[in-house]
């Protein structure tokens, strides 16, 4: 598909925006619908449009297989490590309150560290699905046609 | 729309039909004000869910397998469970009232007091990461393993038999 220059402009023009987007609602969590999970989602779907257009060889340079086992293990380890915290200062697992002395700023802080972890983890996995599949056709490095393989 | 998606032979069909159906029902969260759960809906549902059903059919046939025989043990099955539902639905509550145990459990005390203790406006993100935060802790987890066990059962290199699976599909 990376020959079609209508698709490959629109997606230089959306993937940017669909990223920012995600970025958005990964941090405006708090104050407007959304969170971790979904902005995990986003963004692998806005790499996933970046594979399907110039394929899987190019997706995989800009973010490595490697990085995505690294990042969905790190995205739930930040989630148990906050947890931790709050054991280590003095509180329950996952208690955010021994984070920081005022309550509410110390309950903003966790909630956002804990959907961050939450956003790597979703993300990465999504990604490292997507690959698994795309690399199981065996054709690595070229752009994905299913309509040719009825 | 669900009959259509379970009727078509053609899976590329049900994939399409499937992803709308999502996007319909996240229309229909919206309606009912529920913006994260439509976010999340149009997000996975529709979105990637369909893409890795289309992932997934490129490496299968497309057309289902017309089976002509009626399996009456699953029939049974399906009936039998579905007769325990509908008599446990004579048990419920009636809908929509105030003092369901729904309503009287532990949400009048997060409605309460979400905001006073956070500060953060959006309730749901509020009792998600903080008040069931081991909960969402499991969710993690669950996806977590799930991208494991991706990789577990397709990171072996398919073995090149004369007939086998992946060369019907190219």
């Amino acid at each position: 598909m990376r020959e079609n220059g209508i698709l490959r402009i629109i997606a230089r023009f959306l993937i940017p925006l669909i990223m920012l987007f995600a970025l958005y609602v990964q941090f405006h969590g708090d104050y407007s619908p959304g969170g971790g999970f979904q902005a995990g989602v986003m963004f692998a779907a806005a790499w996933i449009l970046f594979v399907l257009i110039y394929g899987l060889e190019a997706g995989l340079a800009v973010i490595p297989e490697r990085a995505m086992f690294v990042l969905s293990a790190a995205g739930s380890l930040l989630y148990a490590l906050i947890g931790l915290l709050g054991v280590m200062l003095g509180g329950r697992f996952l208690d955010f309150y021994p984070l920081l002395d005022d309550p509410q700023a110390a309950q903003q802080a966790g909630i956002i560290l804990v959907e961050f972890g939450v956003g790597v983890t979703v993300a990465s996995v999504v990604m490292l699905i997507f690959t698994m599949f795309a690399r199981r056709r065996g054709d690595l490095g070229q752009a994905w046609h299913p309509e040719e393989h009825d | 729309m669900a009959i259509a998606v379970v009727q078509v032979r053609d899976l590329f069909s049900a994939a399409m039909l499937f992803s709308i159906y999502s996007l319909l029902s996240a229309g229909l969260f919206v309606v009912l004000d529920a913006g994260d759960v439509a976010l999340t809906e149009a997000a996975v549902g529709a979105g990637i869910s369909t893409i890795l059903i289309l992932a997934v059919l490129t490496l299968a046939p497309r057309y289902e397998k017309r089976i002509d025989r009626i399996n009456w043990p699953a029939i049974g099955v399906v009936l039998v469970t579905g007769a325990c539902l509908v008599w446990a639905v004579s048990d419920l509550p009636t809908f929509g009232q105030p003092d369901n145990p729904v309503h009287t459990h532990v949400a009048p005390y997060y409605i309460e007091h979400a905001y006073k203790d956070f500060g953060v406006p959006n309730m749901v993100a509020a009792i998600l990461a903080s008040y069931r935060s081991i909960d969402t802790f499991g969710e993690v987890i669950v996806i977590f393993t799930a991208g494991l066990a991706v990789f577990s059962l397709l990171s072996v290199r398919p073995t090149r038999r004369k007939s086998g699976k992946t060369e019907n599909a190219e």
